[in-house]
C-alpha cells in the first residue's frame, strides 16, 4: 500500500515539476508548483514527520504560493504567453542537466548506505526543546539568527516595494 | 522510514527535483518562472536532508530542524523577491530577465 502511494505521489511531483518549467503560461506554471509542495508534504507525512508536513503545507502551500500567485497578478496579463529560449538552449541546458543528474544518480546508488531498521516518530515538544536547547548541539543561535532575518527580510521588503514613495513623502514633509 | 520504500528511491526523487529546477533556472526568462525554478531546487535539498535524516541517523533531529530553516529562509527570500519584482515593473514595466539589464547604471 505504502509502496503504490509513494510512486503515485513521486510521479505527480516529478510530472508537475516539470510542468511547472515548461508551461508557457504564468499563472499554471504557479499551479503546478503548488502540486509539487503537496507531492513533498505528502512524502514528508509518509515519513511520519507530520510537524514538518503540517509547516510545508502552511507555509509554501499556503504562503509563498499565495504570495506568487499575487505578484502574477499584479505584474501579468493572464492570457499573455511568455516566450521560449532558442531550441538549441533549450536542448544544450538539458542536456547538461540530464549529465549532473546521471552523475549524482550514479554517485548515490554506488553508495551503500547504512539504513537502521528502528524508528520511531518524532514528536513536536522534541522539535522544540531542540531549537530552544543552548547546550551542546542545541539550536538556539541559528533559531535566533532566523529571527532576525525574518525581520529584516519584512522591513527590506517593504522599503524596496515602497522605496519612491517614502523618499517622496520625507521631501513633502521637510 | 516508509515500509517498503528504500532511501535510493527517495534520493532519486529528491536528485530529479533538484535537476528539474535547475533546468527551469536556466532556461526560463522571466523573473517570476526563476524564483519558481528557486523554489523547486530549495524543496529537493530539504527532502534530501530529511530523508537522511529519518533512514540513516532516526534517533536526531538535526535534518529536520534544517529543513525547518530552509522553508523559513526560503519564505523570507520569496517576500523579498517579489518587492523586488514589483518594484522593478512600477520602474519598466517588464519583468523579463533581459530588460532588466537596463536598470545597471
Amino acid at each position: 500500500m505504502e509502496r503504490i502511494i509513494f510512486y503515485a505521489l513521486a510521479l505527480i511531483m516529478i510530472a508537475s515539476a516539470l510542468a511547472s518549467v515548461m508551461s508557457r503560461r504564468m499563472l499554471r506554471s504557479v499551479i503546478y508548483l503548488l502540486f509539487v509542495l503537496c507531492g513533498v508534504a505528502g512524502v514528508y507525512f509518509m515519513m511520519d514527520y507530520n510537524f514538518l508536513g503540517a509547516i510545508q503545507l502552511t507555509i509554501y502551500a499556503g504562503g509563498i504560493i499565495v504570495l506568487i500567485i499575487f505578484s502574477v497578478l499584479l505584474v501579468h496579463h493572464i492570457e499573455m504567453r511568455m516566450e521560449i529560449a532558442k531550441t538549441s538552449k533549450l536542448l544544450f541546458t538539458g542536456l547538461a542537466c540530464a549529465l549532473g543528474m546521471a552523475v549524482f544518480l550514479s554517485v548515490i546508488y554506488s553508495y551503500e548506505f547504512e539504513v537502521t531498521g528502528q524508528s520511531s516518530g518524532t514528536e513536536v515538544i522534541d522539535i522544540g526543546e531542540k531549537l530552544l536547547d543552548y547546550g551542546e548541539g542545541g539550536f538556539i543561535l541559528p533559531f535566533e539568527v532566523i529571527s532576525v532575518l525574518l525581520l529584516a527580510a519584512m522591513v527590506g521588503a517593504i522599503v524596496i516595494a515602497k522605496g519612491t514613495a517614502l523618499a517622496e513623502n520625507k521631501n513633502e514633509n521637510t | 522510514m516508509i515500509e517498503g520504500i528504500s532511501i535510493y528511491e527517495l534520493l532519486t526523487v529528491s536528485t530529479i527535483l533538484f535537476f528539474i529546477g535547475v533546468y527551469g533556472f536556466i532556461t526560463r526568462k522571466n523573473l517570476i518562472s526563476v524564483l519558481i525554478s528557486v523554489e523547486l531546487i530549495l524543496n529537493g535539498a530539504a527532502v534530501n536532508f530529511v530523508v537522511i535524516n529519518k533512514y540513516l541517523y532516526p534517533e536526531v533531529l538535526q535534518g529536520m530542524i534544517f529543513s525547518i530553516f530552509i522553508i523559513a529562509v526560503a519564505a523570507a527570500e520569496t517576500a523579498l523577491a517579489i518587492s523586488i519584482i514589483i518594484n522593478l515593473y512600477r520602474k519598466i514595466s517588464s519583468v523579463e530577465v533581459k530588460e532588466v539589464e537596463t536598470m545597471k547604471n
